[in-house]
């Protein structure tokens, strides 16, 4: 199978209006004979099905939650981009544009990236039309702010929650639908596999969270909007529950995954206090705008911070990047931590950590100017640590946030299985190998509410769905295969919990493929893994039933995904020799520890069959060409 | 650090519930509540028990879904957080410390601490937009709104759906809920369409879903983890005043 990633033809601008004029339109009083089923609720998914049942057509929506307003989405702090150039300051859909081709190390399709520039400015709009509170001026007018990567201020927010106001924001649009009748949502479904009928996605088996049983839901295409994987490492800033199993599974039925090894360690996170912590807290980077990081000069310096003076501190990012300072990408920021830590400069008990310190900010514009940008943020800080950032300074250290990689898509977000379409993180698209602040939201709402509703109509307008119903032995036998899996699961009756099993994961995946790689490394960690899910299998232990109400359940078959994940990040982590963005092999650096890449070899996108469990999976690759921008080697300095 | 649990269990939504004890120990101050719950879970399962079972997701007083009754109050002994952000520290060494679910008819347990509160979700669903579809809109800046309208709009926006004000509430009253929503959208020129008809189909939803009625306790601002002020219930009250007038 070749890939087509469909780009269209045409100058770089032209793109996408072109393609749309070329896309087929369904006919709006033949809308509602269509039939989609979306998966999740986040920021892609709330916003896909809202805007696809406007138009017209039947929409099913289902998430693990309880409701559509608690997905993970609802956990952003720090913004939204779009290059309305408000501030005046030359941002234009050109500058966003090459900001996130270049944040990315040009390892992201122009065309893509291209598109969710020019479609930015809208989401900002749509959202200020159903009452998100974004942050104001005084005059009225919407304020911006700057966010690592940029040198514009192109960042709308609502305070520290403006996912929260985004998601509450396509919430609403969605909870309308749903009175209206025109969105069915069934709440607590864990979509367990994606059932394909003569070559066509045509619905889902879940699982009922409530009663155990399996269900059939049947459509015309399928959406998937399932968000990121990045709890395969057990710990991480995502939501606990976060998890894989949607678009692995639909893996396993024939959607390619591209880049899995691209996941984004995020620098200012809230460092581990202990082994039993249970998840990672971030602290949002707009604290990189105010907060000038540092650690001392001098190894094993275990004096207070208040009794360091000046010259012994090193301001580390101020000095090797003096353009960009503390505002460098996420990978560049996380790196250089962990190789401060790793001289032995680190602070705090563990010894890593690094100083994130606002007494500058603090004598410059008082106390209540930082407290009314970040107050929250210093609440939360105090909160987990019980220390006053205002006193002293943070603490902060990298943490595992994001997967640019996911299910491969075309320009139209189909995957390699016609009618299944991926949204939002759970997609590879546009970030290529290190995304960008506030370019996550921005991404998500611009798949949901301005390309899905144009691209699956043409999907649909073009294709010949035969009527299936839930008694077509592909449902059945996905459901016997899922109810075998559980019953394999259930009757194990090892010793070990799921968590155990899944933190394991997390420290091999942590040590070996985290912020620094190397071949060694990997080749040990995918021997390390394989036998772990060995184990996996026959040492989990699951009390209860599985016709019942089983958060042991639910976590296991999650976990079982992740061994199987995990296996496929390193694998891809192996396969690209070169260093690009977040992927830091330590064989491929410049002089100055700066990533490497590889243009000749590597300028495509990784994008992987499956070839069965425990195998190697099959190898294809999407080219990318640059036709508009330059590739040259990332600076910051 | 040891405690005490008195945790209720109750298998479904049918079956009576009652209280049993366990114990946590080797607690660090530093854990937060849920991470002893955890705690808590893991020896159940080494021990072959079923865990106690528990809404969370985000663990970081956003997602709204960790509501739960510790030691008498909803989200435990602390202002301003939910029960994910309280760390054990609050508590004091050998501590009874009594767990149960938020209670109110109209959130019915469906296993252990995990209540249904899907009443919310159907209240929204009443009346809790603006009527605007995708496309189409303004620019944003086409629609300026003062600083400090827009700051107390989101104030109000903050709600995270938890319910702990209906479990605070000696009436299970929804109001303090119903009020931030109301009062976001009819703060903004953006709500002022359908200011009316938003507020009456949200208070005729929640008398439906059985919320009891206000009283005018405070108990619910006292208890909000995003201390969402009371002045929105009057606010509120305000609304459906004008819109019964007129
Ligand atoms: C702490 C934090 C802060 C962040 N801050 C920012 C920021 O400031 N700016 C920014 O741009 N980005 C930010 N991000 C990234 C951004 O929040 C996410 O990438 C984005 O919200 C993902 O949205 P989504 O719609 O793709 O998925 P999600 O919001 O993760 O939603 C996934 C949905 O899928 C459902 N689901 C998942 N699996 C299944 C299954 N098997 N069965 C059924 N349903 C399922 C869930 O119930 C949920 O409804 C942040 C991320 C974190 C962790
Ligand atoms: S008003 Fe406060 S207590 Fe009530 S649901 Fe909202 S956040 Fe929770
Ligand atoms: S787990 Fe999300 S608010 Fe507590």
């Amino acid at each position: 199978m070749t890939l087509d990633a469909k780009i269209p033809d045409g100058p770089l601008e032209k793109k996408w209006d072109t393609h749309r004029f070329n896309l087929k339109l369904v006919n709006p009083s033949n809308k509602r004979k269509y039939h989609i089923i979306v998966v999740g609720t986040g920021l892609a998914g709330a916003s896909a099905a809202a805007s696809l049942a406007e138009l017209g057509y039947r929409v099913t929506s289902l998430c693990y939650h309880e409701s559509p307003r608690r997905a993970h989405s609802i956990a952003a702090q720090g913004g939204i981009n779009a290059p309305k150039n408000y501030p005046n300051d030359d941002d234009s859909i050109w500058r966003l544009f090459y900001d996130t081709v270049k944040g990315g190390d040009f390892r992201a399709r122009e065309a893509n990236v291209y598109r969710l520039a020019q479609v930015s400015g809208s989401i900002i709009d749509q959202c200020v039309a159903q009452g998100v509170p974004f942050a104001r001026e005084y005059g009225g007018l919407l304020d911006n702010r700057s966010f690592g990567g940029a040198q514009v201020s192109r960042t709308f927010y609502a305070r520290g929650q403006t996912g929260q106001q985004l998601l509450l924001g396509a919430y609403s649009a969605l909870s309308r639908q749903i009175h209206k009748g025109q969105v069915k949502f069934y709440d607590r479904r864990d979509m367990m596999d994606l059932v394909v009928i003569d070559g066509q996605a045509r619905g889902v088996i879940v699982r009922n969270m409530i009663n155990g049983e399996l269900e059939t839901y049947i459509g015309d295409a399928v959406i998937l909007a399932t968000g990121g994987y990045g709890n395969v490492f057990y710990l991480s800033t995502n939501a606990k529950q976060s998890n894989a199993t949607a678009i692995w599974r639909a893996h396993k039925k024939g959607a390619f995954f591209a880049n899995p090894c691209f996941t984004q360690i995020h620098p200012t996170c809230i460092p581990l206090a202990s082994e039993h912590q249970s998840k990672l807290t971030l602290m949002s980077e707009s604290l990189r705008n105010d907060g000038r990081i540092w650690v001392p000069k001098q190894k094993g310096d275990k004096r207070s911070p208040k009794d360091i003076p000046m010259e012994e501190r090193d301001y580390y990012l101020e000095r090797l990047y003096p353009s960009f300072g503390n505002l460098v990408p996420r990978d560049v920021a996380s790196r250089r931590a962990k190789e401060v830590c790793d001289q032995g400069r680190g602070v705090g008990s563990t010894g890593l950590a690094v100083y994130l310190d606002f007494a500058d900010a603090i004598a410059r514009n008082g106390k209540q100017w930082v407290e009314e940008k970040y107050g929250n943020l210093f609440d939360m800080y105090q909160r987990i640590t019980g220390e006053n950032a205002y006193q002293t300074p943070m603490r902060i250290y990298p943490a595992v946030h994001y997967t640019m990689g996911g299910l491969w898509v075309d320009y139209n977000l189909m995957s390699t299985i016609p009618g299944m379409f991926v949204l939002g993180e759970a997609n590879f698209s546009d970030h290529g190998a290190n995304r960008l602040g506030a370019s996550a939201l921005m991404q998500g709402l611009a798949d949901g509410y301005f390309v899905i509703p144009y691209t699956i109509g043409d999907y649909l307008a073009t294709n010949k769905f035969k009527p299936v119903k839930e008694d077509h032995e592909a449902f059945t036998e996905s459901k016997k295969a899922i109810s075998e899996k559980t019953e394999q699961l259930m009757s194990a009756q090892g010793k070990r919990t799921v968590d155990d099993l899944h933190k394991e994961l997390g420290k091999i995946l942590w040590e070996h493929v985290g912020m620094a790689r190397n071949e060694a490394g990997l080749k040990k960690a995918i021997s390390m893994i394989t036998a772990l899910r060995k184990q996996f299998w026959s040492d989990v232990r699951i009390p209860g039933k599985a016709n019942d109400l089983n958060p042991e359940l639910e976590k296991a078959h999650r976990v079982a995904d992740f061994m199987e994940l995990g296996e496929m990040i390193a694998r891809d982590a192996l396969h690209r020799e070169e260093s690009c963005g977040c992927h830091l092999r330590e064989e491929y650096q410049t002089d100055e520890n700066e990533a490497k890449r590889n243009d000749k070899k590597f300028a495509y996108v990784a994008a992987w069959e499956f070839g069965g469990t425990g195998k190697a999976p099959k190898l294809h690759k999407e080219a990318l060409k640059f036709e508009n921008v330059h590739l040259t080697q990332r600076s910051y300095k | 650090m040891n405690f005490t649990l008195k945790v209720w269990r109750q298998k479904n939504r049918n079956s009576e519930g009652r209280f049993e004890s366990y114990t946590a120990t080797n607690i660090t101050p530093d854990m937060s509540f849920l991470e002893m719950l955890d705690a808590v879970n893991h020896d159940l399962v080494e021990k072959n028990q079923e865990p106690i079972a528990f809404d969370h997701d985000c663990r970081e007083g956003i997602c709204g879904s960790c509501g739960m009754f510790i030691k008498g109050r909803a989200h435990g002994p602390q202002k301003g957080g939910a029960a994910c952000q309280l760390h054990m520290r609050s508590f004091v060494d050998g501590d009874l410390i009594t767990v149960e679910p938020f209670r109110a008819q109209a959130f019915p347990v469906i296993k252990d601490l995990i209540i249904d509160r899907t009443a919310f979700d159907r209240i929204m669903q009443a009346g809790g937009f603006v009527s605007v579809n995708t496309g189409g809109v303004p620019d944003a800046n086409a629609i300026p709104i003062p600083k400090t309208i827009a700051d107390e709009a989101f104030s109000a926006a903050a709600c995270i759906g938890c319910g702990a004000c209906v479990a605070a509430c000696k009436n299970a009253s929804a109001s303090l809920f119903v009020a931030a929503k109301v009062s976001q959208l009819a703060l903004l020129p953006q709500g002022q369409q359908e200011r009316k008809e938003r507020v009456e189909a949200m208070l005729a939803q929640m008398d439906k879903e059985g919320f009891g009625s206000c009283s005018n306790t405070y108990a619910c601002e006292a208890e909000c983890p995003k201390e969402i002020s009371v002045s929105n219930i009057a606010r509120m009250n305000r609304e459906y005043l004008k819109a019964a007038l007129g």
